[in-house]
Formats: C-alpha cells, structure tokens, sequence
C-alpha cells in the first residue's frame, strides 16, 4: 500500500511539473506533450509501471477492506472520532473517487472521448476546449481536491507503514505531506481555474 | 491437629542451602507425570505456575479474572526489596532479614525471613533477565529509592507502576509455558471447594464464570496464591473481585488459619468522599519519601492549608519520630494519623484526612523534579479529587491494604493439609504483624520462582499419591456440596441486595476490628456479624441464574465466606490481647501512646482449627523463637 | 445529579442485544462511572430487573479490565482516563451518555458490556516474552541499559491490555497493542536473541485472530490510557518487515535442541 502509494505520488508530482508548462505557452506544452510520445520506452515503461502500481494499489484496499469489515462486523451506534483527521478516515471513499476521476481523465485528454472538441496533435488546445465547459472545469477541481486529501494522509504516514517514526521528525513530516498536498493541490487547479478566467486561452 | 513448622535449625545462613539438598528431586522424565493445581495468576501464583511448567510439571493455572494479567500484584507501586547494596549505603541479606523481622514485629518465623531475605537478590536478576523495566541511573546501573521502615535505598521500581511489571514479567513467563503446552490456563473460572481425599488435597471444584458449570480437578497437589482478604472490610485498596473464598474453603477442608487479625493499614490513601464509594485508592508509599506529613495545631482549622502558617502545622511525625520521621513503618503512620483526627485536627470535609505537602520538596528539587518522580501518582490524585497536588497538599488518610494472615504454613510453605500448598499473600506469610513498604512483591516471586519448586518436588518425590477418579465419593460430594449452595443463594430471593450486606460488614469490621480494637468491640463485633450473616441468608437478593454470567452470584458467594472470616479475625484479634504490629488493642499501651508487645504470653503464630460450622475454632499457638534478632520494643524515635 | 443512560444490553454470547434507557437521579459529580453503575444496579436489583453486566476489578486504572464506549469514545471524554477513574464532574445534569461494548470480532460480547479479549493472551503466548527460565542468570547490574532507553521501553510497557485501541480503531487493530510489547522488549538488550522470530509470531497470531489493519489513522493514541504512541507501530512494521525479509526456510532439525 504505502510502496505502491509512493510510486503514484511520485507520478503525481512528475505530471503536475509538465503540465504547468501550459503557462509557458502553447508550443512548449505541445512540444512537451510531442517529446512525451517520442520517448516510447521510457513512455510505456512509465505507464507500465503505473499501470501494475495502481493494479496493487486497488487490490491491497479491496483486501484491507474485505478486514477491516470482517474485524468489525457490529458496527457502533455511536462514533466519535478523537484526534484523526478527515483524510484518514475517508481513505476509502477518497480512494475509488479519485480512481473513477483518473478513467474520465483518461478518456477525456488521452483517447479523446471525453465529450469536448479533441484534436490529438494539438494537447493545449484541448485542455482549453475541456476547460471552457465550465462543469467539467469545476469537476476538475473537485476530484484534484479529494485527491489531495488522500494524498496528504498517504504522505503523511507512508513513513509510519514503512517503519519511521521519530518525535523529531514525524511532525514536520506531517507538516510536509500537508505542505506537498495543498501545493498539488493549488497546482493542478489552477490550470482549469486560469482557462476558465481566460488567463489560458 | 499438630502443627510441625518443619524449621530446619542450625545456622540460619545456610538453613535453605541445607533443605534444598536434602529435599528430594523428581527425575525429570517423571515430573510430566504429575499433575499440579495452580489457583491464582498474581505474582506468587503466576510465577510459580510458569516454573512448574517450565520444569515440565502438568500445570494447571486458574484465575477469575479474563486474564492472567490482570491479578491484583498489578496495582503494586512502589516497588520491590533487594538486599543487592548497589548504594554501598550499607545494606545486607542480613540487614534486610533484621529490618524485616523488626518490622514485623517479632511475629514471624526468622529462618523463613532469613530465606527471603536471600531470594530478594535472585528476584532481581531474574525480573531484570525476562525485560522488566526497572528505573535506571544514567549510566545504565539500577535506581534504587527508599521506603517506609529502612534506613538504606533497597528499593527496585519501575515508575509507580513496578507491580505492573513484575506481574507482567511473570505473566509472560506463563504464557510462554501456556504456548509451549505445559501449563492450560482457565481464566473466568473461580475456585469454590478444595478437594481432600485420604488426608490429602487432590483437586478443586471450579464455577465457569461463563457458563455456570460446575466443574472439579484432580491433581497430585494444589497451590494456592489467591491473594489476601482485606475485601472483607468492603471498602480496601484490593481490586473489587479480590477474596478469601478460596482459602477459607480450605480452612474448611481442615488447613489452619494463621493469624487472620494481623492486617495492615496503608497510611497514604486518599480519603473517603461518599457512601457510593466502591474501593479506596492507594497513593504509593513512596510519596513519603519527599512529602511532609502534617496537620493544624488548633482543632477544628478550618482554614485552607495555604493559610495555616509554619509555626501553627504540626508535622507530628518528624516530631514524635525524630530519626525515621516520615518514612516510619506503615502501622505507625497510620495509628498517628487516626489519632490526630480522634483529637479533631483532620482536614478535609470529613475531617478524616492529613496533609501529604509537597511545597518544601518542589521549592527545594524544582516542579519538574518532583513530577519525573511521582508525575503519574499526582495525576491519579488529581484526576480523582479534582485537587492539583503540585499547588495544594494532597489529603491522604489509612486504608485496608494487605493482610499478613492467611493460611498457616510450614516452612516449606504447605498447609497443614498435605499436598497444599499455599504462596504469597494467601498464606501467613514472612511479614509477622506488619509487612514494610516494598516485601509483598518480594515474598510473592520469592514463593513462586524459588521456593516452590523446590518444596512442591520434595513432596511429590516423598508422598504417595494414588490415583484418584473424578467419580470418587469426595469429588463427587464436593461437587455436589456446591451446587446446593449455588442453588440455595439463588433461591431466597429476598429483598436486599449483596453490596447492602458487604458494605454493611465492612463498616463493622473497620469500626470494631481496623486500626484499633477493644475486647467489648470486638464482643461486639462477633455478634454483629453473626446475626447479619444469618439475616444474609434469609434476605439476599440474587437475580438470574446459575447458567450464564452472573455478576451478584459471584460476589454473593464471596461475602458469604467473608461473614465467616470476619468473625475468625475478630476472634483472633480479641484472644491476642497485646498490640504488636498493625494489631492493635487499646487495652495494651504505652503510656505515650504506642504499641505495647505481650512477648510473655503472645510470642507465638495463631492457628485455627475449623471445628464445624457454628462450632468454635480450635486455636493452636507455634511458638516463635528468636535466635538472632532479639526481640525488642520497636522504636523509630 | 440525574443522568439518563443508554446501555447495550445482550443476554449471550449469541444473543442479539439492543439500547435499553435508564435514568437515575442518584448520581453525584465525585463517583466514577463504575461506581455510577455500581447504583444504577442496585437500582435495578431492587426493582427485579437483572444487573448491567462490566467488566472491572483494580478500579485504579492499573488492571485493565474495564472499558467500554461512552458516547462513541472508547473510555469517554477525559484523555488519558480509565472508566474506573473518569469522575463524572466531566459529564452534565441530565446529560445522556452511550454506553456500548468494544467492538470488534476478535473482541466476541460475552453479556451487556463485557467482551472477550483472550485474543490479546495469545497474541503474547506467541512471542511477548524473553525466553528465560526461573534459575540463576547473570547478576542484574551486569547489563547496563541507558536510561532513555530503559525509559523508552517503560513507556511502551505501561500498556494494561485494556482494548481501547482496538475499540476506538476504525479498522478494529490490535497494532497498538502488538506494537507496544515489540516496542518494549525491542528496546532493551535483553530482547534482542528473540527480536525477529517474536515480531513474526506476534504479528502473524495478531492477523490470525481478526483483527483489521493498520490505516495510521491514530485514534488507538488518542484514547490509550497509558498515552503509547503509534511511534510503537511503526517499530513492528520495522521489525516485522526485516524479519520477513531475511526469514529462513523451516529446518527439520533446529526447533528441539535435543
């Protein structure tokens, strides 16, 4: 869970980096998106390995699931949550959001489905056309939101699964998952913010 | 009834060297072809179960608890004895065996204490060895404190929670064996009858707290370390399941009674507040250390303690106790305190109480220092009286704590039914009339981890035992004899409940039998009690029935025998007319106020004989004699 | 003081159980909540109606046999408490307080407010120990433990196996309690020969008994009455996780020595 977790945050964080080159201008982020396709190992290495590390990533929460259900079968009348935040708790229900958001991602930006004008040498002018439809926007912005809040958890105790725990350290890296969530966070928002407000065009 | 405390004489150094040798052994291919009752999962019983087991005796191990964790030793805070001179502060095993001997005030046997004594240092070691987690110095060695009755740091702790740690230890050890199949353990099921068949102890009858099942066991020899009965006051620092069933079915069954008057007051409790109060909750001993001890000069101060200047507090131990002051023994601080209430100088609403003042320590070692010793017994305190401890002195006052009584034993700890064996607090135990500070966590590893295994092995190797059936006339009647009884309690239906009748017991032992007594109290008491018994068994309500959990009948049970009991310690208490310990009768005085000895007439341990129910018991004396410590008037001035 | 209480009652073992409400106006701020039972129940006897079964013994906080939920929270609202001990000045007139069993299946009800916690023995029977029999080892002053680190471990030896954790976890774990016995013995000289095999068993038995898993969610911290922190989990997944790694195949001939 926490392997696999990492390996997908580190995702994360490569795409935001090139998307955010939809700043720079229309033939830099095309020509990132053409240099992308050229590099076909390192391209399907990549989405191989996304591929099988989303695959495990799925299949250890179906298991942990099936125990968690299974270890408390009577669920409480009552629950009153003491110290852990939103994040941990919704793990779950953060987790299969995001991954149905990742398929109409997919389906809208890489095979083009996505019920907005597509045009699959012009990647900049896609995202613009996706943008402008104002409910996918905030869509966008929606799911970027569930997913930093998983991701905040995640990095904030991979660590602790992984088997580091100090009183030095563990605060301030829980500082930083929170830090490295919002910053994902106002990242990848701001590109459907910038289109609708006309800032990308 | 003859009792032969098997003494072995001779040099007291080498006393248990000599018996070890000349006990006889069970080749260990035999020894799995014994079976061994072991009642109680404490510190005695735990530890002891876990070495029958691990020297390959079929242990049997049965606790009431859901686990063997949770045993009363666990509350223990203090810490343990050890005659280990880490200090170099001048302690000894001999020191440590004087200490104890006065401080039980020559009212116990000076080999067995001397044995202890001995054992306290393998204690050590072996606690050390299974991971408990004693305090340390700095440069890795052992912290030792100091505690009421000693004037050298002998003291092993693990924070205020060393109980907890040495029952955990022990705990441990037994789960190992538990895995390893050498020892079954029935948590949730209570000992209700002893099992004697041909002048022999071969089993117990047992009550599923589950199920209800009335169950027996048959063994080559039972152990009990069931603890003490100081529940028989209602309101004690014992944990609320804890009682004296066990053994009193075994002084039914013909094992003699030591001593049951000899319980002990535990001076740094804190105090009553209310009638709905289930049990009294013990600050450690250890407080004293650093805390002064004090209460207003004038009767009837009703000014907070912040108030009260310097000069109008009376610190009356360091004041009457000069050398000891406030680390005296536990009995002399607890019959000073009640007497400076009795003189009307208690605080607190109840004016029941004494100041334990902290102010001097943290103005003179800082806050810091004081809550790295004693932060989560200030906590405790405050969570229960709201009161914060490091700005206001914490009221404290006597409670029921332990009982130095139980079953009579020989020196190779069995009773005077042979094959029972009895540890810990459960027997009559190495403390005389007054256990120090720091010796009950000490006697109990020391019965189960080093002397039981050895006396248990003489026993079996000696004695012949024949095998006995489960449809044997006794099992059979013994079986039967608790049913009846079960059924019998679940029938009056009457109108008032257990606890009315606990707690109505409890009040007339620590009015007439608790920290001083008079033979027409006592009178007194013994017909109290035996009119109430008799009022128990014709208005006790017990709801449900005897097939399923049922808390009311447990304790039911319970009370029942302590009836019995409570009128035995009064008895006891009114025949040993001399104050000695944590007994003490007004009658018997010096003109100061403090204890005064009878060795001339009560030199001796009390046993009783049961003699049939309403029938009085028979009292035996042993005789104590005293080659080494001579015995003299205590004092702590 | 008058408090209404909401308690789950269940006959058995396989019974089903309901919320039944009961009041009493004999409560007074300075009782614990045992004790506030301990009246509610004579209340009861008296009326013919069966008492609340709890589980309790030491009421010092120490033993650990009691506990349940009040109002959702294992132990009820005051951090760092034991039912035995939580007075209820912390509670109002007239409040209605939740009173349930701790939940889980490797916790089974036995009756009304009392669980089974034998799972938690085993998981210790499988490894939470030093293998050393009762006889002479070395003098204890031989090995020296550095204070913080005997401190450490005292920390995580403080645990008195109560359940809260495993109540309290939304996953139902028992990792807190696992942890803390690794934590402890892990930390001092004396459980380093069995540090490998005892995380692997007392994980493995820990697993096998049903509890959930770990999510580091950290409500176990927040209502442990002895305040072990999940530092103790992480040190399992450490030791749990090397052990597995370099764990070699059975051979037939180490187990018996003989």
């Amino acid at each position: 869970m926490a392997v696999t977790g990492v390996v997908l945050a580190g995702f994360i964080v490569g795409h935001l980096l090139g998307n955010l080159q939809i700043f720079i201008g229309r033939d830099t982020f095309n020509g990132y998106a053409e240099g992308l396709k050229k590099l076909h190992v390192l391209l399907w290495g990549t989405r191989a390995a996304l591929l099988v590390s989303v695959a495990l990533h799925i299949w250890s929460t179906i298991q942990l699931a099936a125990r968690r259900s299974s270890a408390r079968p009577v669920a409480y009348q009552k629950y009153t949550a003491q110290t852990s935040s939103y994040a941990s708790r919704t793990m779950y229900m953060s987790g299969p959001i995001v991954a149905a958001f990742i398929v109409y991602h997919l389906l809208h930006f890489t095979i083009g489905v996505g019920g907005t004008p597509y045009d699959a040498g012009d990647p900049y002018g896609n995202v613009v056309a996706g943008f402008k439809v104002i409910p996918v926007a905030l869509a966008y912005v929606i799911a970027m939101g569930l997913l930093c809040l998983h991701l905040r958890h995640g990095l904030a105790s991979f660590l602790q699964t992984l088997g580091v725990n100090h009183p030095a350290y563990t605060p301030k890296i829980k500082l930083a998952a929170s830090l490295i969530a919002g910053l994902i966070f106002l990242g990848f928002s701001s590109i459907p913010v910038a289109v609708m407000a006309g800032v990308v065009s | 009834m003859k009792l032969d405390s098997k003494i072995p004489g001779g040099p007291i150094e080498t006393a248990w060297d000599r018996t070890r040798f000349e006990n006889k052994l069970v080749n260990p291919a035999n020894k799995r072809k014994y079976e061994v009752i072991v009642v109680g999962s404490g510190l005695a019983g735990g530890s002891a179960a876990a070495t029958l087991g691990e020297l390959g005796y079929n242990v049997k191990c049965f606790c009431f608890q859901d686990s063997p964790r949770r045993a009363h030793s666990i509350a223990a805070q203090g810490g343990i004895n050890a005659a280990k001179n880490y200090q170099n502060d001048g302690d000894s095993i001999y020191r440590l065996f004087y200490d104890t001997v006065k401080g039980g005030d020559f009212r116990a046997r000076e080999y067995n204490v001397y044995r202890l004594a001995q054992n306290s240092v393998n204690i050590i070691d072996q606690a050390v060895a299974q991971g408990v987690p004693f305090a340390r110095e700095y440069g890795g060695t052992l912290a030792n404190r100091s505690f009421g009755g000693a004037q050298v740091s002998r003291t092993f702790y693990a924070r205020g929670q060393t109980g907890q740690q040495l029952l955990l230890g022990a705990y441990q050890a037994l789960e190992r064996q538990i895995d390893a199949g050498r020892v079954k353990m029935f948590p949730r099921t209570e000992m209700l009858d002893l099992i004697v068949i041909d002048g022999k102890a071969r089993g117990i009858v047992t009550r599923n707290m589950v199920t209800g099942a009335i169950e027996t066991h048959i063994a080559d020899a039972v152990i009990l370390g069931t603890g003490g009965y100081g529940n028989v006051y209602y309101l004690s620092t014992n944990a609320k399941g804890s009682n004296c069933t066990a053994i009193w079915r075994a002084y039914k069954r013909g094992a003699a009674f030591g001593n049951p008057c000899f319980t002990q007051i535990h001076p740094t409790c804190i105090p009553v507040s209310g009638d709905y109060q289930s049990k009294l909750t013990l600050m450690s001993e250890s407080l004293r250390n650093d805390g002064r001890i004090w209460v207003p000069l004038k009767k009837g101060d009703k000014r907070s303690p912040e108030q009260i200047p310097e000069n109008e507090r009376d610190y009356y131990l360091e004041r009457r106790y000069p050398s000891f002051g406030n680390l005296v023994p536990r009995d002399v601080a607890s019959r000073n305190a009640k007497a400076v209430c009795d003189e009307g100088r208690g605080v607190g609403e109840t004016a029941l109480g004494v100041y334990l003042d902290f102010g001097a320590a943290i103005s003179r070692l800082g806050e810091d220092k004081i809550r790295e010793r004693y932060g989560n017994l200030f906590e405790m305190y405050e969570r229960i009286t709201d009161e914060n401890p490091y700005k206001v002195p914490m009221r404290i006052y006597p409670a029921i704590h332990y009982t130095m009584g139980g079953l009579w034993v020989d020196y190779n700890l069995q009773s005077t039914i042979p094959g029972l064996f009895v540890i810990g607090e459960a027997n009559f135990s190495d403390h005389g009339a007054n256990r120090l500070g720091a010796s009950a966590l000490m006697q109990g590893l020391s019965d189960g981890y080093f002397i039981i295994p050895y006396t248990l092995g003489n026993y079996l190797a000696s004695a012949k035992i024949d095998k006995v059936s489960d449809s044997a006339p006794e099992v059979q009647a013994a079986r039967a004899g608790i049913q009846d009884r079960t059924k019998q309690l679940l029938g009056i239906n009457g109108k008032r409940t257990v606890d009315s009748f606990h707690r109505e017991l409890g009040k007339i032992m620590w009015d007439e039998c608790g920290m001083a007594r008079t033979a027409p109290g006592l009178e007194k008491a013994i017909s109290r009690i035996q009119s109430l018994r008799q009022e128990f068994w014709k208005d006790v309500k017990v709801l449900g029935k005897n097939e399923e959990i049922n808390q009311s009948l447990e304790k039911a049970g319970r009370v029942a025998d302590f009836f019995e009991l409570g009128e035995l310690m009064c008895r006891d208490a009114l025949t040993r007319n001399e104050s000695c310990g944590g007994h003490f009768r007004e009658e018997s005085q010096t003109p100061d106020g403090e204890a005064m000895r009878d060795d001339a007439n009560f030199s001796h341990a009390s046993a009783w004989e049961y003699k049939g129910d309403n029938q009085t018991p028979e009292l035996h004396k042993e005789p104590l004699e005293f080659h080494y410590v001579h015995p003299s008037q205590r004092s702590y001035k | 003081m008058r408090l209404v209480f909401h308690i789950w009652r269940q006959a058995t073992a396989s019974a089903p159980g309901k919320m039944v409400r009961y009041e009493s106006a004999n409560m007074n701020p300075d009782m614990s909540m045992l004790e506030a039972l301990d009246v509610l129940n004579e209340e009861l006897i008296t009326q013919g109606t069966e008492p609340v079964v709890f589980e309790h013994d030491c009421r010092e906080g120490i033993c650990g046999s009691c506990g349940f939920m009040i109002n959702g929270i294992a132990h009820g609202p005051l951090a760092r408490t034991t039912v035995c001990q939580l007075t209820l000045r912390h509670f109002k007139d007239g409040e209605e307080l939740y009173l349930e069993p701790w939940r889980a299946s490797a916790f089974p009800v036995l009756k009304d407010l009392m669980v089974d916690r034998a799972s938690f023995d085993r998981i210790i029977a499988a490894g939470g120990y030093c293998s050393v029999p009762a006889g002479s080892p070395q003098d204890a002053n031989a090995l020296l433990i550095p204070k913080p680190e005997a401190d450490r471990a005292m920390d995580a030896a403080a645990c008195i196996g109560c359940g809260a954790c495993v109540a309290a976890c939304p996953n139902a774990s028992a990792s807190l309690f696992t942890g803390a016995k690794i934590t402890h013995l892990g930390l001092m000289p004396q459980g380093q020969p069995e540090r490998e095999i005892r995380a692997l068993r007392m994980v493995r038995q820990m697993n096998g008994e049903g509890f959930g898993h770990c999510g580091n969610i950290g409500e176990c911290e927040a209502v442990c009455p002895k305040g072990i922190s999940i530092e103790v989990i992480a040190r399992m997944n450490r030791d749990f996780a090397g052990a597995s790694i370099t764990e070699r195949p059975k051979s037939g001939a180490a187990e018996d020595g003989a």
